[in-house]
């Protein structure tokens, strides 16, 4: 089916359209409107899966059209083994976060049109083969991010927003002059992911560290990396929960997948002179991650936490370039970490919908009243520290394999980590789950309704799957991590 | 040189559009004194004037008349659009503000009439002198507009600062031009190139007078683009004028003194390049440092927009590096995507203090609840100014990147996109005013946006979105123009 990645990145923004016709008070037109605008991307990416060769390295589904020649600047799409099991990823966290949305009653004209604006730009930044196209989809999910944190957002939402949009825009304006620098690197000067691939060995190794270094802050603010990460627990904090999903699930996704996608095979000699710092960097992010989140009395702010050490992990095994094992445990992170905290955030969303409080020190015994919610949370949880048979344990296993070899005395130092991962979860599940029953609560707190058990029924449905079978996951993208290795490898 | 009466009246027929706007500009000031006429039927008049010079401009040929005083290339071409469409935005953004003025209506569309006309020749100018006086109509025009609404005391403050000024650095230009006759002994820029390039070849190298003729013309042309160091009258005037006046100075007048700069700089001074490239890029750089940064702690919009106008020209100025056709076409890239934002932003202002008497940006606090339209419109033209894709002004800033970058120009870039930072800061602050004010503290009553300006507003939006989305025809139309300029 051609266009099929096209078809998936504008039916949202077009969705977003048409509900800015509607008024204020067709509430349920508009949620609606938002539901189906989301689904539909979701069904096309079942197609596109189904339709997608695995058995190869090479770019599928490719849209190429010229848009602006005066630049050399082209409307290219495509998808391989990295980025369609992302663009399924966003489609399923996008349309999860519209369901789960349905609470919200402030405005809700304005939050669902930038939410599907917001859905487009991260479709768009894991299609784009162009990097002017890569770039535009980059950078206009800041501003619904902005409105969408700064209107509907906590107590200090406002300082939260404004801190978010100059971080990243701060990071983004120095791969605005890194993709300068490369455009004019290449006779003909291109702007396509696929030619300047190709030419990544013949650039000049000066250019190749400096560009590197230029991609690497706008990417290690988007992951977030220590110690940029700043921003992240107020954004995360202040956001509501369908916002913090998706920034979890899939923005903080973007950072690695650019540095896999362009980073990595378009500077291979830039990436094998940083592997040590990126790798001590990623350690330090994982221990450095765990310890903050031991000292979290916020839930949501302890899963934010916990996101830095997790995406230190992802970092630890794309730094060991030379295996397979290393990047793969990379991208198995970016997806189970995606569908983990993404439930985690939707969780949390449940607790503070009844409670209006994620104090850990308020809860207690909660697993006797809602048996269901706190199973369901245990659930995710014991994902996100690593316990095997679930998909958490499979990328951490498939980084340490990675990273090993290379970086012996950091992998120890990252295996430690998971101890520490496990501690803070544990000490939390104590503190809401168990012991006393705050009587505070007693009749307030009703069981997860039909809706919110929904929402997090295919994250933990495909966290279960790959953790028991990892390979319905890897299948996907087996070819292209191998090519990935051979390139950055030249 | 002999230049025989068939070159000078041949083709007489390439001024007509100017000669056309003249007459109309005469007729409106008749109509003006004839009877006490609406605002909007003497508006009415001077936008049928300023479309039926555009069609002229676009159906009359090219050529040259005057012997070479007069140029009609696809670059005065473009200029002129610029500074006619940027005149319609004045006339139709001034209704309101005029309807208000006791007297002396339609003088005020005539006088933005006679400066669009002394626009129009600055940018077809192909000799210095015929340039200055035609860069002396619009400015006098421009000191006459700004000091307009006279009972206030700060338009009229605005007035003289920008007389006194004015006629210092109109000096200080005529001063540049008088050694420039000096070293080579013509006016014509065509000629003064050939004439540097025999004094280059004969001496084996510049003579000192150049280096001052190129400092004093830098500053008179610095001050008509408000360039840090010169720029200190922008913002008083820009306070004081009315909204429109402001808003149209902001644009046009800066684009034809874009024009002209380029004229000289690029047309007679090309092969001394060395000497003033330099130059104009430390200016670009402090125009675009103090301009980002002292816009950041501005409380009223017109001066936040005034010091972020001065920043702009130093981002168009990053592309002076590349005296080729890219460098050229990316500062027309940049002049028509800023001139829709910036009128807009301007735009939306008038209409607020249309309602509110106030440009103080703490007073835009719970605007999208009072107006979401034009919340939403502001926000948009902001974010446009700050760069960000897919409006147009992220194509106008990526194009002069990458002009700079393609020259080596690494450090001027980092600067250019180290200071958008900060210029996003002020920016999203206006948007922050409005979109997330404290419950309760601001007035509630709707702030309601005429139709005309609704209209005026719809069209710069439409603007700011097909020049961000689909730049194709006008970077085309750029590219284009900038080759009938250069070579």
């Amino acid at each position: 089916m051609s266009g099929i990645l096209s078809l998936m990145i504008f039916i949202p923004l077009l969705g977003g359209v048409v509900i800015l016709f509607f008024k204020q008070e067709q509430k349920s037109l508009i949620r609606a409107t938002a539901t189906v605008a989301s689904a539909i991307p979701l069904v096309l990416s079942f197609i596109m899966l189904a339709q997608y060769d695995p058995s190869t390295a090479v770019m599928q589904f490719v849209e190429k059209a010229p848009w602006i020649p005066a630049l050399n600047v082209n409307y290219h799409l495509g998808a391989d083994g990295i980025s369609v099991p992302m663009l399924f990823l966003t489609a399923l966290l996008s349309f999860v976060s519209i369901i789960a949305s349905f609470g919200i009653e402030k405005r809700v004209k304005e939050y669902f049109a930038f939410f599907l604006l917001l859905q487009t730009g991260m479709m768009g930044v894991f299609a784009a083969l162009d990097f002017f196209l890569f770039y535009v989809f980059w950078e206009i999910m800041l501003v619904p991010m902005y409105f969408l944190i700064g209107v509907w957002g906590g107590p200090r939402k406002e300082y939260a927003a404004i801190k978010f949009f100059l971080y990243t825009l701060f990071g983004s304006i120095f791969m605005l002059v890194g993709i300068l620098l490369l455009y004019f690197s290449t006779t003909p000067h291109t702007l396509s992911f696929l030619e300047l691939i190709e030419n990544g060995p013949h650039l000049p190794q000066g250019l190749q560290i400096l560009v590197f270094v230029f991609f690497f802050i706008a990417f290690s603010i988007k992951i977030p990396i220590f110690p940029f990460h700043t921003w992240l627990p107020d954004a995360h904090v202040e956001a509501p929960t369908a916002v913090s999903v998706v920034l979890a699930g899939v923005l903080l996704k973007m950072g690695t997948y650019g540095l896999l996608r362009i980073s990595f095979p378009m500077l291979p000699y830039g990436t094998n002179y940083f592997i040590w710092p990126m790798a001590i960097i990623g350690v330090i992010g994982i221990i450095y991650g765990a310890l903050v989140c031991m000292a979290q009395t916020d839930l949501k702010r302890l899963i934010a936490y916990s996101s830095v050490s997790h995406m230190g992990f992802c970092l630890l095994g794309m730094a060991a370039v030379g295996s397979v094992a290393g990047i793969q445990g990379c991208l198995f992170q970016m997806f189970s970490h995606g569908l983990i905290t993404g439930a985690l955030f939707l969780l949390v969303g449940v607790l503070y919908d009844r409670a209006h409080t994620r104090q850990i020190d308020a809860f207690g015994g909660l697993w006797l009243k809602l048996p269901v919610y706190s199973g369901v949370m245990v659930l995710f949880v014991l994902g996100s520290l690593g316990l095997p048979g679930l998909s958490g344990f499979i990328s951490e296993f498939m980084v340490f394999i990675g990273s090993f070899p290379t970086f012996t005395w950091l992998t120890g130092l990252g295996i430690f980590g998971v101890l520490l991962t496990a501690a803070y979860f544990l000490r939390m599940v104590q503190r809401i789950f168990l012991g006393e029953f705050n009587t505070k609560w007693e009749g307030k707190l009703p069981e997860m309704t039909f809706r919110e058990i929904f929402t997090v029924t295919p994250l933990a449905v495909l966290m279960i799957a790959i953790g028991f079978y990892p390979r319905i996951l890897s299948m996907w993208m087996q070819p292209t991590v191998e090519n990935l290795v051979r390139l950055i490898a030249r | 040189m002999d230049i025989s009466l068939a070159e000078i009246y041949g083709n007489l027929n390439l001024v007509i559009p100017e000669v056309v706007l003249f007459l109309f500009a005469c007729l409106i000031f008749t109509l003006a004194v004839t009877g006490k006429r609406s605002a909007g039927m003497l508006a009415g008049w001077s936008f049928f004037a300023l479309a039926v010079t555009m069609v002229l401009v676009l159906v009359i040929g090219r050529g040259t008349a005057f012997g070479v005083m007069f140029l009609a290339d696809g670059f005065a071409l473009i200029f002129k659009i610029i500074i006619l469409v940027s005149a319609m935005f004045a006339v139709g953004s001034s209704v309101g503000t005029v309807g208000r003025l006791p007297a002396h209506r339609g003088e005020y569309f005539g006088i933005i009439l006679l400066s669009a006309v002394g626009m129009m020749f600055m940018v077809s100018a192909g000799e210095l002198l015929s340039m200055f006086v035609a860069l002396e109509l619009s400015t006098v025009s421009l000191f006459v507009l700004a000091a307009y609404d006279k009972r206030n005391t700060k338009s009229a403050e605005a007035g003289l600062k920008f007389v006194i000024l004015g006629a210092v650095s109109s000096a200080v230009l005529l001063y540049g031009i008088a050694l420039l006759y000096g070293l080579t002994g013509t006016t014509q820029i065509a000629a003064i190139k050939k004439g540097l390039q025999e004094l280059y070849f004969l001496t084996g190298g510049f003579p000192r007078g150049l280096f001052v003729a190129v400092i004093l013309l830098a500053a008179g042309f610095g001050f008509k683009l408000a360039l840090v160091p010169f720029h200190m009258w922008a913002p008083d005037v820009y306070e004081g004028a009315p909204t429109p006046i402001t808003a149209y100075l902001s644009v046009a007048s800066k684009a034809a003194a874009l024009a002209v700069f380029l004229r000289v700089f690029f047309g007679g001074l090309i092969n001394a390049q060395e000497v003033w490239l330099p130059v104009i890029a430390v200016l670009a750089a402090l125009a675009m440092i103090v301009g980002n940064i002292t816009a950041v702690v501005q409380k009223n919009i017109k001066r936040m927009l005034a010091y972020s106008s001065i920043a702009h020209i130093g981002y168009i100025l990053i592309a002076v590096v590349a005296t080729n056709v890219r460098g050229v076409s990316s500062m027309m890239m940049y002049v028509m995507v800023y001139l829709f934002a910036n009128m807009g932003a301007f735009i939306c202002a008038i209409a607020f203090s249309q309602k509110t008497g106030s440009d103080q940006i703490a007073d835009y606090a719970g605007l999208s609840r009072r107006s979401p339209g034009l919340a939403a419109f502001l926000s948009i033209f902001l974010l446009s100014l700050a760069g960000i894709p897919p409006l147009a002004g992220f194509v106008g800033k990526y194009y002069v990147f990458l002009v700079a970058i393609e020259q080596g120009y690494l450090w001027l870039v980092m600067i250019g996109v180290l200071t958008s930072v900060v210029a996003l800061f002020y920016y999203a602050y206006v948007i922050w005013c409005m979109y997330f004010p404290k419950e309760g503290d601001y007035p509630t009553d709707t702030v309601p946006v005429s139709p005309l300006l609704r209209l005026v507003l719809s069209v710069a939006v439409v603007g700011v979105f097909i020049m961000g989305i689909y730049p194709r025809p006008f970077l085309d139309f750029a590219i284009n123009a900038a080759r009938t300029f250069l070579p």
